[in-house]
């Protein structure tokens, strides 16, 4: 195997990093969301439903949860699509969905607190609900105020992609594997090179994170 | 008066209560539902079956899952130890005065902080494997990472000691390596020791992965015993049970400490901002 074909190996492996990265990430911005409003909202049940949810999860760790989804789901006969690959794709994607949620809540809530009063009493002062003031006043403002905790959860969760290798998911690591096992003279520099996109990875995150942060800082 | 202690809604009037009380049957019974069909799911594919839970009494089966917590916990112990060395060695080496140490010291905490700790588990294994064993790849590996991370901790919390206790320690004549190790250093790692078992806990969940390997750890048991038995998903709970409780023991720890801390010394402003946030 010489050059070019590593090189594609590892583009397919950065493809597949990159799209279960963006999957994932989408998932655990939605359901923590979701799990952040229901910890600050006025039902008793849904408060300690969302806080034992983020409670157990966040002490799990990832790995856990990954060999529950990908070997604990087949068990139960719950799949997804017809190809094998697909499925360990939807297993990883759910595992690290289900993981960073709970992360993306804790952060949002502690945005959430950072919140004057007055903005929330203003807003049910003109007569919003509890669920317009929640999404059109708090969260606006608590995604903005927790910005750069949010991008260290981000980093952490593509830096956690990586587990993914191990439950028959193909990304970064799996095609590292793969190439280390064609190639076995070149360990060092496909392991150099692998961290080494991982690192531009985390790098651009990083730069994005930072503009973001100077468009929608709120000064208080 | 009291300050309202919910931002987001009032104290429930009669109407607010009543519908509190619907949203709360309703969310319960959403919930319960939830429930029964996991249930319902885990008894369709026999996983609840007596026979299933029946290896458990085993006092071989008990052992081997014994096993595999010593095992993970002495994972977890060593690299909390190695970790809190090297995050100390580094912390120093970056606040180095001189260049040639702090530059290349930034450059090397920056590259094992930026990689998968799972990538360097295997390339420990790939590259020692043979000579140092599954144990030493994930110790090691788990060192690097967890290690770079505290140091930045440590960091934080030495520039965060009060100027003045640098100068008065200098000024009764400590040499700098005294003024570090008897002054800044004790004060640094007691403001951080929250943010510190943070991040040990971290490493904790992260020694998880040492089953990706082949060590034998909890999880490498209970994948063995789950396919031995054909019964994963008991098998699998009792771990996840096992593991959590080991967890919420160390989180336990961290927070009783950060009270204790707090009512005798304010930590430094920044302190929070650095807490192990990371998902890793």
């Amino acid at each position: 195997m010489d050059f070019p074909q590593l090189l594609e190996m590892f583009l397919s492996g950065i493809w597949g990093t990159v799209k279960l990265f963006t999957v994932a990430l989408i998932g655990a911005l939605i359901l923590g969301t979701i799990l952040a409003g229901m910890r600050v909202s006025p039902t008793p049940v849904l408060r300690i439903a969302a806080s034992t949810y983020i409670n157990v999860v966040r002490n799990t760790p990832l790995t856990l949860v990954m060999f529950f989804c990908a070997f604990g789901l087949p068990f139960l006969d719950i799949r997804f699509g017809s190809t094998s690959s697909f499925n360990s794709f939807i297993y990883a994607t759910l595992a690290l969905t289900a993981y960073t949620a709970c992360f993306v809540a804790e952060t949002l809530k502690s945005g959430i607190s950072t919140i004057p009063v007055g903005q929330a009493e203003a807003a049910r002062a003109v007569g919003l609900t509890f669920g317009q003031t929640l999404s059109q006043v708090v969260l606006p403002q608590a995604f903005r105020t927790v910005i750069p905790p949010l991008g260290s959860v981000i980093i952490a969760l593509l830096k956690n992609t990586s587990i993914a290798s191990a439950f028959n998911n193909r990304e970064l690591i799996s095609a590292m594997r793969n190439a280390i096992e064609v190639r076995g003279d070149l360990v060092i520099p496909l392991l150099f090179g692998t961290a080494l996109a991982y690192l531009i990875l985390a790098l651009i995150l990083g730069r994005v994170f930072d503009y973001l942060e100077r468009k929608l800082v709120i000064l208080r | 008066m009291s300050a309202p202690t919910q931002v987001l809604f009032d104290e429930p009037g009669p109407k607010a209560r009543r519908n509190n009380i619907i949203l709360s049957i309703v969310s319960a019974l959403v919930l319960a539902g939830l429930i029964a069909f996991i249930i319902w799911k885990f008894a369709d594919a026999g996983q609840l079956d007596a026979a299933k839970w029946y290896p458990f009494t085993f006092s071989q089966i008990q052992l081997v899952l014994l096993q595999g917590m010593a095992a993970t916990l002495k994972v977890a112990v060593v690299a909390s130890l190695l970790a809190l060395v090297v995050g100390v060695v580094f912390a120093l080496l970056r606040l180095s005065s001189k260049k040639v140490i702090s530059v290349p010291g930034t450059i090397v905490l920056e590259f094992f902080r930026g990689v998968p700790v799972l990538l360097l588990i295997f390339a420990m294994f790939l590259i020692f494997g043979n000579t140092i064993g599954a144990f030493w790849s994930v110790v090691i590996g788990l060192t690097l990472y967890n290690g770079m991370v505290l140091a930045e901790i440590i960091r934080a919390g030495i520039l965060a000691v009060p100027k003045g206790q640098r100068e008065a320690a200098m000024a009764i004549g400590l040499r700098p390596g005294q003024v570090m190790s008897l002054v800044l250093m004790p004060q640094a790692l007691r403001a951080m020791m929250p943010t510190i078992i943070a991040q040990i806990v971290v490493l904790l969940k992260d020694s998880a992965l040492g089953f990706i390997v082949t060590y034998q750890d909890l999880l490498y048991q209970v994948n063995l015993i789950g396919r031995e038995y054909n019964n994963l998903l008991p098998t699998f709970l009792v771990g996840a049970v096992l593991f959590i409780i080991i967890n919420m023991i160390v989180a336990g720890i961290a927070r009783w400490l950060e009270k204790r801390l707090q009512r005798k010394a304010t930590a430094p402003v920044g302190a929070e901002g650095l807490s192990a946030k990371a998902a890793g």
